[in-house]
C-alpha cells in the first residue's frame, strides 16, 4: 500500500471545499487536486448509469478565438470539419501534429461564425494553449478562458430531470439536442450548457464563470439529491468512459499514436482542404494500417492495466493495454488496446501479461455498454 | 481523515497489513485504512501455496480494486501453513470483514520474535495520524 499526498504547488478548483467537504478523496491529476472519489468508485458509476452523477471538470481548458478568420484557423488545426457546424453547435475532433499523430482530442463549440470556444483536456493546456495562440497570431484574437471558467458536467438519465427545477431556463434544456448548446440561468448563475459529456449517458456539460461555481454545484447537488444523483470523481469518469469506449489521452491516444489506428477516422476529414497532419494522415491511410485499438474482456481471473503487454498465442509481444479496470455495469474485466491489424477482428484470443501471469482474452465488439 | 478500526489485537506494519497470533501460527491481512484507500476490492491473488517458504518482505499476492493495485508482503518469515482460499471467488470479504473473514495467508514463523518487531496497535495509529494518512 501506498498512498500519495497533494503537494502544495497543485491547483485548485473553484470546487476544491464542495469536494472535501463531500468527503471527496483528493488526488493530484494533471497539475489540480481532484477528487478521485467520493463514496466509491462502483457505487458513483452505478449512480451515473441509473440516476445521475456531478462531476467537476473545471481543470480541462477553455481556449476563445475569435475574428473575421477565427473559423478557419480553428478549421486549420483540426481534423474534423468545423464548417458543418451551425450557430450553437459543437463537434469532437482530434488536432494533429504534422506526423498525423494526436496533440489532443478536443470539442469544438461554434458560438458564431466568428466566435469559437475549444475545450481541451487539462494536461494538454499549455501546449493547445500555445498551438492556438500562435496558429491565431495575425489572423485573429485569441484567449485562453481556463483561469476564468469553470465547467460541471451533469451526467445519467435524471440529468435533464434534475436541470429542470434548476430555474428560468432549466425546462427548455430537454429540447437541446445532443452536440448542441445555449446559453442559459441555472440557480441564478449565467453559463452556457451542452448536450454533451464523457460517460456514455446522456445528459450536459455546464460552463460558468469560476465565481459562480460552487452556488451552481451545491444547488445541483441538492435538486439530484431526490433523484439520486452522487458526486462522482475521476475514477468514476474513467470506469464509465472506459465502458462506453471513449479515448483517454495519455492512454488510447498521444503523440505516438494517429486517429486511424485509434478507431478515430470518423473525426478525420480527409477531403478537407489543408489541415495540419492532412498530409501525413493520407500517408498512413494509403500504406494501410499495421495495428489498431481494439476492446477486449478478461476471459481468464485477471485485471488488464495501462502499460501491460498483450501476447499472442505464440507467446511473442504483440501490443500493449492502454487502459484496463472492471466495469461495473458490464460486470466483466475490460480493456483497451493496440494489436497488430490481423489479430483487430472480434473473436480474436490473445493473453495480457498481468505482472507476469498469461491471462487470457478475446477481442470483443465496443463499446462495451451502449446506453438504451 | 476519517479515523480507522485498528484492533488492539494484533500487530501491524507500516505497509498496512496486520499480522495475529492464531495457534501458533501467524494470520495476515489488510488493515481498514489499507481497504478504505484501495476502495472496492475486485480481486485477490494469493500466489502462494502450503509448505511454501516466505521471507519477511517478500511479496506473496497481489489484491486489485477497480482503480488500482497493490502488492501484499509477508511481515515475517517462515512457512505458509493455510491460505484463504475464500478470498477467490469473494474478495468482497476483505471489504466487509478485513479483520476476520478477509485474512490472507497462515505463516508458521520461523523466529516467532520477528512478530514483536511489528508495530502495536498505538504506534499504527499514531501512523495513521501523521501527515499524509
Amino acid at each position: 500500500m501506498t498512498t500519495t499526498t497533494p503537494s502544495a504547488s497543485l491547483r485548485k478548483t473553484p470546487l476544491y471545499d464542495e469536494h472535501v467537504a463531500l468527503g471527496g478523496r483528493i488526488v493530484p491529476f494533471a497539475g489540480w487536486e481532484m477528487p478521485v472519489q467520493y463514496k466509491g468508485v462502483t457505487d458513483e458509476h452505478k449512480a451515473v448509469r441509473t440516476a445521475a452523477g456531478i462531476f467537476d471538470v473545471s481543470h480541462m481548458g477553455e481556449l476563445i478565438l475569435t475574428g473575421d478568420h477565427a473559423a478557419e484557423v480553428v478549421n486549420y488545426l483540426i481534423t474534423n470539419d468545423a464548417r458543418r457546424l451551425i450557430d450553437g453547435q459543437a463537434l469532437y475532433t482530434v488536432a494533429c501534429n504534422d506526423a498525423g499523430t494526436i496533440l489532443d482530442d478536443l470539442i469544438v463549440y461554434r458560438i458564431s461564425q466568428t466566435k469559437w470556444l475549444i475545450v481541451c483536456n487539462a494536461s494538454n493546456r499549455d501546449k493547445m494553449s500555445a498551438h492556438f495562440r500562435a496558429a491565431a497570431e495575425n489572423h485573429c484574437e485569441f484567449e485562453d478562458a481556463s483561469d476564468r471558467t469553470a465547467l460541471i458536467a451533469l451526467q445519467g438519465p435524471k440529468a435533464l430531470a434534475i436541470l429542470a427545477n434548476a430555474g428560468g431556463d432549466g425546462a427548455a434544456l430537454a429540447e437541446l439536442p445532443s452536440f448542441h448548446f445555449r446559453d442559459a440561468k441555472l440557480a441564478n448563475v449565467p453559463c452556457t450548457v451542452a448536450r454533451t459529456g464523457y460517460t456514455g449517458e446522456d445528459g450536459v456539460e455546464i460552463f460558468c464563470p469560476v465565481d459562480g461555481a460552487a452556488q451552481l454545484w451545491r444547488a445541483l447537488v441538492q435538486l439530484g439529491q431526490p433523484h439520486g444523483l452522487e458526486a462522482a470523481g475521476l475514477g468514476a469518469r474513467d470506469t464509465l468512459r472506459l465502458e462506453a469506449r471513449l479515448s483517454l489521452y495519455g492512454n488510447e491516444i498521444d503523440e505516438t499514436t494517429n486517429p486511424l489506428e485509434a478507431g478515430l477516422a470518423w473525426v478525420v476529414k480527409l477531403d478537407k482542404d489543408q489541415f495540419v497532419g492532412k498530409t501525413a494522415l493520407e500517408r498512413i491511410k494509403a500504406a494501410g494500417l499495421t495495428r489498431r485499438l481494439v476492446g477486449f474482456e478478461m476471459t481468464g481471473r485477471g485485471i488488464a492495466r495501462h502499460g501491460y503487454p498483450l501476447i499472442d498465442k505464440t507467446g511473442v509481444r504483440v501490443g500493449i493495454c492502454t487502459s484496463g479496470s472492471p466495469g461495473p455495469t458490464v460486470g466483466k474485466n475490460i480493456g483497451l488496446g493496440y494489436l497488430p491489424a490481423n489479430m483487430a477482428s472480434i473473436g480474436t484470443e490473445f493473453t495480457v501479461d498481468c505482472r507476469g501471469r498469461a491471462i487470457d482474452a478475446v477481442v470483443v465488439k465496443t463499446p462495451f455498454y451502449k446506453r438504451s | 481523515m476519517a479515523n480507522h478500526d485498528v484492533r488492539s489485537d494484533r500487530k501491524y506494519t507500516k505497509d498496512h497489513e496486520w499480522a495475529r497470533e492464531e495457534n501458533g501460527n501467524i494470520r495476515i491481512g489488510i488493515t481498514a485504512y489499507a481497504v478504505d484507500q484501495l476502495g472496492d476490492i475486485t480481486l485477490v491473488n494469493l500466489d502462494v501455496k502450503k509448505g511454501e517458504r516466505l521471507t519477511a518482505g517478500k511479496a506473496f499476492g497481489t489484491i486489485e480494486s477497480v482503480k488500482t493495485l497493490s502488492d501484499l508482503f509477508a511481515p515475517v518469515s517462515g512457512v505458509v501453513k493455510h491460505v484463504n482460499e475464500n478470498l477467490e471467488k469473494n474478495p468482497e470479504k476483505v471489504n466487509e470483514d478485513c479483520y476476520e473473514q478477509g485474512w490472507m495467508i497462515e505463516i508458521e514463523p520461523s523466529d516467532p520474535s520477528e512478530l514483536g518487531g511489528l508495530l502495536d496497535s498505538a504506534a499504527y495509529t499514531s501512523l495513521l495520524n501523521t501527515a499524509g494518512h
